[in-house]
């Protein structure tokens, strides 16, 4: 048997699997093990099936796989839940005592251990630890050292007192000594610890993380699966910096508050699902057009509608890139890993501040409950550089203010990015609407102004188009035949299946792409490539039909956005200017 | 902040775009009166204007300002104090604007108690979309979309304000100048949301609730001296009375708290460092 274990608790939502299996990942998080979690879970809080699996390896693990080795059931359903998983040799520990599970039939070739976890339990102190006997049985089957399962239960319980640390110990060991004394099975297992130091977290931890890391000091959110971990993790932490958190009334609300905050100079995030995506889309076009910087969060589940909150896709791809009516200048990201997460938080707020535009974080719900362990540099503090663009002094306000000494806050520069003035700094007064503006910020219909605010929205994304680096991650054979292209959380599966399609003699390349907007223009590399295959978690493959977009033949175009419909004659002009000809025709 | 500044400060060099006879051109006066007469100036106030008629007021001013999505100002305008409690923040806008797209946060606003204020000029019509009923409009009105009544009961925000809690309950008339600007004034010296909700008469689609009607009915608290404005059952029965109309300070908790002061934000969040923090390694060990 490999040095990879795949392992499992089951049983029903309130049984405490989350807190079980975490106190299992993180024992072997700090025995020097890598860590790659995932979770079952339904939209209900009693009730309902539910499982934390661990996949665990003193390599790298970055995906799960389809096989369970050691499953620990709380209840039948857990069994039949994971049947297509458990394979030949699987070990099943359960607690034949239950009435539940005494008609339990142990599938042939797999071993079953009946292990008495409750009155094991009762017998350390406490029916409650009854799972803390089932992870001192899991450690006797994996030859794990229980040492290391009682630091994390230290880590755990320490602040409850001696003496609940003690009876939890009891029980594991209570655990661990039945499945000596009762089986004599030769277990394959050999977990060993090695001593690398490890953290384990996961993408709503590390988008919070590194929104703190990058100086953000006001979060606004209202609570939605599985956004809501973002909140939570700031909440509590965010005052360290003296920022705050502002659980608002709804979306609408939120993503207001955080534009106000963002006017007022402060970092500001607020993070949701799809379905806030889609009431926060009226105000991100006034985010916008008003050049204001903010990092909107989305992290995706199964949509349309309220979908299945606690499943995984990637649906909001199009909604994220074409969101909104009119034309608005955006930023898309999408980390491919956990500690993506956190570096593309921080950059999200460079770049939202440099180009004053709003920026959509995209997570997604793999990302958000898999918990990954990553040696501490990989989050490298020193490393993370703060820029907020162009903020005037105020000393030199007078350099970007007009004859009239006005402030000018939507000033068409050559790089399309405006001086911003924090309120408060004397001189700097100024307005700012969501009504097309002047470079005062005042409203007009002026066609000519018009056109060089929308000129000047648009030239900031080409402005970061050729001053940021937007290459995708690159992976596998640079001369493969086929190519494969993803976005997000599905990295690290793709990853690992170029290492089974080696083993069959299948070399492809694997682009696996960050930036939604910009992009990387992948013409060149899909011409070069005799296959190309998209992967993404979602039904009508909304990348492929982008990358398909992208390496079309470049069309020409004829654009009006002046305010006016188009008119016969200048339209005929268009054409034959477009044509290459010289334009001169008269109604 | 200085003495020197004049309620002109707050003027901008745009000539407003409001009918002749507008009730905002007084609500506006009154605001930047109050605004210079509590030391404040352009560059340490910040004005959040809604959608409407009323929400141009943005534009008329001079201040850091911002002009919003419809019924979405009081939002903006937590945002704004949150991040940087020295400001003087003001939200306005219009009825329709406050009590009917944005009665979510009309509420919510109120029971936050920031430390804010919010003005409402209050038509009783939908004005720039010329002319629909508002959620203040009487039962009977008569509009282009309701040519035989509402067929429903007016909105009291006064009540509403009272039932979520309010911690200063205002109402005056633009009309009546010093007196709107001193009631605006009290709301901004209110450690804590100041809500006044201002008769503004919209002269070009509102022909029932007009300044004569106004003038006509309008009984000034102020001048009343049994009338104390902290007693909670006093001002609950002068909102519930659909007889007259009022204007004054018409309830104020002097007890409340307001949230930035529950939670001490005291500190202007714009300044950062220009890394992480210098305990930043401690956010990731904690995850060991
Ligand atoms: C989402 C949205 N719906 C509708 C409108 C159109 N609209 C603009 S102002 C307004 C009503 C304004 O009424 P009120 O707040 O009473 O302001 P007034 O014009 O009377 O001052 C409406 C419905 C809009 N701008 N946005
Ligand atoms: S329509 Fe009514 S509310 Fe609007 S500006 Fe004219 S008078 Fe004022």
């Amino acid at each position: 048997m490999p040095d990879d274990l795949n392992w499992a608790i089951g049983g029903e939502a309130g049984d405490g699997i989350d807190s079980t299996g975490k106190i299992f990942a993180q024992a072997l998080s700090r025995a020097g093990r890598h860590v790659f979690t995932s979770k079952d879970f339904a939209s209900r809080i009693r009730g309902g099936y539910t499982a934390y699996k661990v996949r665990t390896s003193v390599d790298r693990v970055e995906s799960v796989v389809d096989r369970l080795d050691v499953l620990i059931a709380l209840t039948q359903r857990t069994v039949d839940e994971n049947m297509d998983e458990l394979h030949e040799g699987s070990v099943i520990i359960y607690d034949g005592e239950r009435t539940t599970m005494q008609d339990l039939e142990i599938p042939e070739g797999m071993i079953g251990l009946d292990v008495p976890l409750k009155s094991l339990a009762e017998d350390a102190g406490g029916a409650i630890m009854r799972n803390v006997v089932a992870l001192g049985a899991a450690c006797e089957v994996a030859a794990f050292p229980i040492d290391n399962l009682a630091e994390s239960l230290e880590k755990r319980f320490g602040g409850k007192g001696e003496a609940i640390v003690e009876n939890n110990k009891r029980a594991a060991e209570l655990g661990q000594e039945y499945v000596q004394e009762h089986y004599d099975h030769e277990f394959d297992y050999d977990l060993e610890t090695t001593d690398n130091d490890y953290v384990l977290l996961n993408g709503d931890e590390a988008i919070g993380m590194g929104a703190l890391a990058a100086g953000c000091r006001f979060y606004s959110g209202y609570p939605i699966t599985p956004a809501t971990n973002v909140m939570e993790y700031l909440t509590g932490r965010i005052e360290r910096y003296g920022g705050t958190v502002i659980q608002a009334e709804d979306e609408l609300s939120a993503i207001n508050m955080a534009l106000g905050a963002a006017r007022a100079g402060a970092r500001a995030m607020t993070a949701t699902s799809g379905p806030g995506i889609d009431l926060m889309t009226e105000t991100f076009g006034l985010v916008a057009t008003t050049e204001t910087p903010l990092v909107i969060v989305d992290v995706m589940r199964s949509g349309p509608s309220t979908g299945m909150p606690t499943k995984q896709e990637q649906g909001d791809l199009n909604m994220l890139l074409y969101g909104g009516h009119g034309e608005i200048p955006r930023f898309v990201l999408a980390p491919t890993t956990v500690s993506e997460c956190f570096h593309k938080a921080v950059e999200a707020f460079n770049l939202a501040e440099k180009y004053q535009t709003p920026v959509y974080l995209a997570s997604d719900l793999a990302l958000a409950v898999t918990e990954q362990t990553f040696p501490p540099e990989e989050f490298d503090m020193d490393a993370v550089e703060i820029d907020r663009g162009n903020v005037v002094s105020e000393d030199a306000i007078d350099e970007w203010s007009n004859e009239k000494g006005q402030f000018q806050p939507h000033l068409a520069t050559e790089d399309g990015v405006s001086p911003r003035a924090f309120p408060g700094m004397a001189g700097g007064a100024h307005m700012t609407t969501g009504l097309e503006h002047d470079a005062l910020g005042r409203r007009t219909e002026d066609t000519d102004v018009r056109i060089e605010q929308v000129e000047k929205r648009t030239r900031k994304v080409e402005t970061a188009r050729e001053r940021e680096d937007w290459s995708p991650r690159e992976f596998g054979d640079e001369d493969a035949d086929t190519l494969v292209v993803s976005w997000g959380s599905n990295e690290g599966a793709m990853r690992e299946a170029m290492g089974f399609l080696e083993e069959e003699d299948v070399s492809v390349r694997f682009l696996s792409i960050p930036y939604l907007f910009p992009r990387a223009d992948l013409s060149a590399d899909i011409e070069a490539a005799e296959e190309v295959i998209v992967v993404e978690c979602n039904a009508t493959g909304q990348l492929a039909d982008v990358i398909e977009h992208d390496a079309l033949t470049r069309v020409k175009r004829i654009n009006k956005y002046n305010g006016v419909r188009f008119k016969a004659d200048e339209l005929a002009d268009d054409v034959k200017r477009a044509l290459g000809e010289s334009a001169e025709v008269t109604a | 902040m200085s003495s020197q500044v004049r309620f002109t400060d707050f003027k901008s060099d745009k000539q407003p775009t409001w009918c002749p006879g507008c009730g905002d051109f007084g609500t506006m006066n009154g605001m930047m009166k109050a605004l210079a007469n509590t030391g404040n100036d352009p560059d340490n106030t910040f004005v959040v204007a809604g959608i409407g008629c009323s929400g141009k007021i943005g534009t008329y001013m001079h201040s850091y300002a911002l002009h919003g999505v419809h019924g979405r100002a009081l939002p903006v305008g937590i945002g704004v104090k949150a991040a940087n409690p020295n400001l003087e923040v003001m939200v306005a806008g219009g009825d329709g604007d406050g009590y009917s797209i944005g009665a979510g946060h009309f509420v919510h606003a109120v029971r936050r108690n920031m430390d804010m204020t919010y003005v409402v000029m209050d038509n009783r019509i939908y004005g720039l979309t010329k002319g629909q009923f508002s959620p203040t409009s009487r039962e009977d009105f008569e509009t282009s979309t309701s040519p035989d009544g509402t067929h429903q009961s007016p909105v009291n925000p006064l009540a509403l304000a009272l039932a979520a809690g309010g911690s200063f309950i205002a109402q005056s008339f633009s009309s009546d100048a010093q007196r709107h600007a001193q009631i605006v004034q009290e709301a901004i010296e209110h450690p804590g949301f100041g809500f006044v909700n201002v008769y503004s008469p919209c002269v070009t689609f509102n022909d029932v609730d007009t300044y004569d009607y106004f003038r006509d009915s309008l009984v000034d608290l102020g001048e009343d001296e049994d009338y104390d404005e902290t007693d909670y059952d006093q001002a609950t029965e002068v909102i519930l009375d659909s007889e007259k109309e009022y204007q004054g300070v018409i309830y104020r908790d002097d007890e409340s708290v307001p949230y930035n002061e529950r939670m001490g934000l005291t500190e202007d969040l714009s300044d950062i460092p220009s890394g992480a923090p210098d305990d930043a390694m401690d956010l990731v060990r904690e995850f060991y």
